[in-house]
């Protein structure tokens, strides 16, 4: 106990009383704190390898080998995932590019949407009698077996596969929708054939004519179909898997 | 009181002047300084147990770090200069840890 305080008292003295001997002591301790702090500085600002051992050297390049080659084969796990990305992608694009289209031509079967195209306009005007029903849907189905896409009575109907046809007071009912002469049938299609399955001997430009009526086509390069129909889901039918 | 302005000087010019250490001393400074460090733990150890004679301390302070860096050097000849170093580094730590152990045991009675 008498020491520590006698060690305690002699570091107070020191503190209050230089002496020759403490000049000395400061005189290392400066040396000390200088090179301290240069080795500090040095330590901080070194970014070269210029002070290393030949032996440190060595190791740092072969730390930075092997950090090369697991690097490498990162890189290569990583661009072969990229790669079968990619190619997923590239599958599910075409994928969904095929059901687009598949929805577009069924969209256009169905009458779902408007369409533009080559076509025919037919005209069947009644100039001395009446035109049948009969003898109508003779030219509708003319048109749909040359391969007509989409077809509209008088831009009022969309003729799709369930579409009826009767006979109306003044004209024809189609879909429940009274057309009335002139009728006019806009048929997309290759409108070529088209206008030849109106005209040939026998075909229905004949049957109306026998009827009092009068059947005009015209070629034209583009016709818009601008009605459609409602999406009606089926009620009963329901698709196998 | 010295002592400490000494230390506060040191410090003071290496921040001022920013020398730049020769490329050849670069491996042995940092031992030299871990070095001077155990030698003047080991002198203020000495002058709390009234010990204390500033000519050992300027000698085991020469000493101390001549002997660290010679050390290193002859590694380095050797070729063994990194794990010679670490041992120096680990020798003079485990001193300055017992020479601070006393120097607390004396001002902390603890």
């Amino acid at each position: 106990m008498s020491e520590s305080e006698s060690g305690r008292s002699r570091l107070a003295r020191a503190l209050r009383r230089p002496s020759r001997s403490q000049a000395v002591v400061g005189v290392l301790l400066a040396l000390v704190g200088f090179a301290g702090v240069t080795q500090i500085r040095t330590n901080e600002e070194d970014s070269t390898y210029s002070g290393l051992r030949e032996q440190d050297l060595i190791d740092v390049l072969n730390g930075l080998a092997g950090t090369t080659q697991r690097t490498q084969a990162e890189i290569d796990r990583l661009s072969q995932e990229r790669q079968d990305l990619l190619s997923e992608t590239t599958q599910r694009e075409a994928a969904l590019e095929r059901t687009r289209r598949e929805v577009d031509s069924l969209n256009v079967l169905a009458g779902l949407v408007a369409v533009t195209g080559p076509g025919v306009r037919v005209t069947i005007a009644e100039t001395t009698g009446v035109v049948k029903v009969s003898s109508f849907l003779d030219v509708i189905q003319e048109l749909r077996s040359v391969g007509a896409e989409a077809i509209q009575v008088n831009g009022q109907v969309r003729l799709v596969a369930q579409t009826s046809f009767e006979q109306g007071t003044g004209g024809i009912v189609v879909d429940g929708t009274l057309v009335e002469p002139p009728y006019v049938v806009d048929a997309i299609g290759d409108a070529n054939v088209l206008a030849g399955a109106m005209v040939f001997s026998l075909g229905p430009a004949r049957t109306i004519r026998e009827e009092g009526g009068e059947l005009t086509v015209e070629e034209l390069a583009s016709i818009d179909i601008s009605t459609t129909r409602e999406r009606e889901g089926s009620e009963f039918a329901e698709p196998d898997p | 009181m010295i002592a400490a302005l000494g230390l506060l000087v040191g410090v003071a010019l290496g921040l001022f002047f920013r020398p730049d250490v020769p490329l050849g001393v670069e491996p042995y400074l940092p031992i030299a300084v871990v070095a001077a460090l155990d030698a003047v733990f080991g002198g203020l150890r000495a002058y709390l147990d009234g010990i204390f004679d500033d000519k050992v301390f300027v000698v085991s302070f020469v000493s101390n770090v001549v002997i660290a860096a010679g050390i290193v050097y002859l590694g380095d000849r050797l070729g063994v200069g990194g794990q010679l170093s670490t041992g120096v580094i680990v020798v003079l730590g485990i001193r300055i840890f017992s020479n601070v152990a006393a120097i607390r045991r004396h001002l902390f009675h603890a």
